[in-house]
């Protein structure tokens, strides 16, 4: 291309007979280019580095992070951190506290097990309901002509700019009133309206993909909406399934503010409350915190490392739309 | 009759969306307005209607500090659009003209974006641990800190508001980058050869044809920048909480504190009422001055 370019300028050069030197492209500065890439290359590892870290020191031994190791592979590979991270194995007791008395009993310390399953189902649940939803309301909307259709959609995509803290207090009232706080339900409804816009919105820009002469052949054939849905346009709309997906998954995976509200008492609580929970609980112990940490991000960083492309499209489309 | 099924049929498809999103975003906004006129200190107690009373005694109110929470939140704003959005500008114009590694950095950069920010949070009280953690090793190793002294970056007032910034500005550095680096990348390469053949410098090329033509993203962005400081919330609760002496405290943190700790419904509906109206005024105004100092009369 720039070849091509040059060669242009040089044609009309000679034939014009045009001062030269006007049309020389300048090259960029070797030096520049090299300091650009280093401070990349730097940036990238201000990145990296705390995750690295964070790997490696939930393999470690206090010993090891508090000043033989602090920043190198641990030197003997401690497994059992992930063990009681995960199922709260060793009975934890703070010295000074004569446990022979009745009255103190040692913590009972959270099992992260149980927490990543409540936020794996929260959150699965949450992207079903909210893709059924979207995948409904983006039909009615995109595929059947009526006169409000832009207007409703304009209300739905109000919802990307809304807020949640003025749902907090109100919903909190209502999950109370219908007796299902410290409950899952307590957090997929919410969760559910609050990843819906986005759904819809990412919906919407898959459905207009699909050529209309499909719904109207379904109809020939004597299809009725509901037929042409589930029949014609659901199966279409893989791809965007699994955009949603992605992106209502890490929503919910990650919300702290309702989580922490709605989900006070029980085995019922999300990751994020968890480690919140773990760390108190350990507190001078870094390395169960540290395999806490690594069992809450893990899922997320494999699907990343697969679906990066995907994930970051989702972002784009979400941020440029929105 | 069959005009009445079709509608029937809309309605049924959109009946799902539809309770969700007016019982769940729309409804609750009208009744956080409503709960904030009045004076109301618990589910079960009488709620006395004082007007505009809880929105003056938000900011008149010496205990509560709200006023003190919005400056701090808007500093962190500030920060965001002046020095975030240039830093994520720069390293979206860097990977934009097809470097070297450039997938490979883009996919690094975002990751923190995608990382729970109670993991990030949890990670920088180890960071920032005055004991063992590795900024105050870091400088003892290099003998800018006494072997027995320690900072206590998130304990001491002075500089808690900085640190609790540090990782709330790292983490989403990627995010903007990401977004710009779309906008760099749709910028059509006929348009920077055509102005390099006029001898234009990269720097020339950046600041007279990426980077107008890239304007909607940039704006984008900065509402994103500054609502999203308006709202922050998980990483300050993680870290400190509000504390120490109130020095890190956002209206998210004090909001939360009023509905739940103390049960002052009203005034912490307020708040959020008040999150909301400030949201969409710096929304609305910075779309305003962004097609202000637009020169090609284009959105």
């Amino acid at each position: 291309m720039e070849r091509n370019d040059k060669m242009d300028a040089k044609v009309s050069d000679d034939a014009l007979k045009v001062d030269l030197s006007k049309y020389t492209v300048k090259k960029t500065n070797k030096g520049l280019k090299v300091a650009i890439f280093i401070g990349l290359i730097m940036w990238a590892l201000i990145n990296l580095f705390p995750i690295y870290w964070m790997f490696t020191f939930s393999l470690k031994t206090n010993a090891e992070i508090f000043g033989e190791n602090t920043v190198g592979l641990p030197r003997e590979w401690k497994w059992e951190n992930y063990n009681n991270a995960l199922f709260g194995k060793t009975a934890r007791r703070i010295p000074g506290i004569d446990y022979s008395d009745e009255d103190n009993k040692p913590f009972e310390l959270p099992k992260l097990i149980r927490y990543f399953l409540n936020s794996l189902f929260i959150t699965v649940t949450t992207i079903l309901i909210s893709l059924i939803a979207a995948l409904m309301a983006t039909y009615a909307m995109t595929r059947i002509k009526w006169k409000l259709s832009g207007a409703m959609n304009a209300l739905f995509m109000l919802g990307l700019t809304i807020p949640i803290h003025a749902s907090l207090l109100p919903v909190y009232f209502t999950m109370s009133k219908l007796g299902v706080l410290d409950t899952y339900t307590s957090l997929i409804i919410p969760y559910s309206a609050f990843s819906l816009s986005m759904s819809i919105l990412i919906c919407s820009g898959f459905m207009e993909d699909i050529p209309k002469e499909l719904d109207e052949a379904a109809c020939i054939d004597g299809c009725g909406p509901w037929k042409i849905f589930f029949k014609v346009i659901v199966p279409l709309m893989k791809p965007a399934v699994a955009t949603i997906g992605i992106y209502t998954f890490l929503q919910c995976w990650n919300e702290l503010m309702f989580a922490n509200q709605f989900i006070t008492k029980g085995d019922k609580k999300t990751l994020p409350v968890g480690i919140q929970q773990l760390s108190g609980q350990y507190l001078t112990e870094w390395g169960p915190i540290g395999a806490g940490l690594v069992i809450a991000t893990f899922p997320t960083l494999i699907v990343y490392i697969f679906l990066s492309k995907r994930i970051q499209d989702s972002f784009i489309a979400g941020a440029v739309k929105g | 009759m069959k005009k009445k099924s079709q509608k029937l049929t809309i309605f049924l498809f959109l009946l799902p969306a539809l309770l969700l999103f007016v019982g769940l975003l729309i409804s609750p906004i009208i009744m956080s307005i409503y709960y904030s006129l009045f004076e109301w200190n618990g589910m079960n107690s009488e709620m006395n209607f004082i007007g505009l009373g809880n929105y003056s005694e938000m900011f008149s109110s010496d205990l509560i500090r709200f006023g003190n929470a919005l400056k701090n939140s808007l500093i962190l704003a500030a920060l965001s659009v002046f020095l975030q959005l240039p830093f994520s500008l720069a390293l979206a114009l860097a990977l934009g003209k097809k470097i070297k590694g450039e997938r490979f950095f883009l996919s690094v950069y975002f990751m923190p974006v995608l990382i729970s920010t109670v993991v990030i949070g949890q990670l920088w009280l180890k960071i920032y641990n005055p004991d063992y953690g590795i900024i105050n090793s870091a400088l003892r190793g290099l003998g800018l800190l006494g072997e027995k002294d320690s900072i206590l970056w998130l304990g001491d007032k002075d500089l808690a508001l900085g640190a609790v910034f540090v990782p709330t500005l790292w983490q989403y550095v990627g995010y903007h980058m990401l977004l710009l680096y779309a906008g760099v990348k749709s910028v059509s390469p006929e348009l920077r050869e055509a102005a390099k053949l006029d001898g234009a410098t990269e720097g020339q090329v950046n600041r007279y044809v990426v980077i107008p033509s890239i304007k909607p993203i940039i704006k984008v962005s900065v509402i994103f920048a500054v609502t999203g400081s308006l709202k922050s919330y998980d990483l300050i609760y993680v870290l400190t909480n509000g504390g120490p002496l109130q020095a890190t405290e956002v209206p998210s943190t004090i909001m939360i504190k009023q509905l739940f700790l103390s049960n002052r419904y009203g005034l912490g509906s307020a708040m959020a009422v008040m999150l909301i109206a400030l949201c969409f005024f710096f929304a609305i105004l910075i779309g305003f001055i962004f097609k202000e100092r637009d020169i090609y009369g284009k959105k």
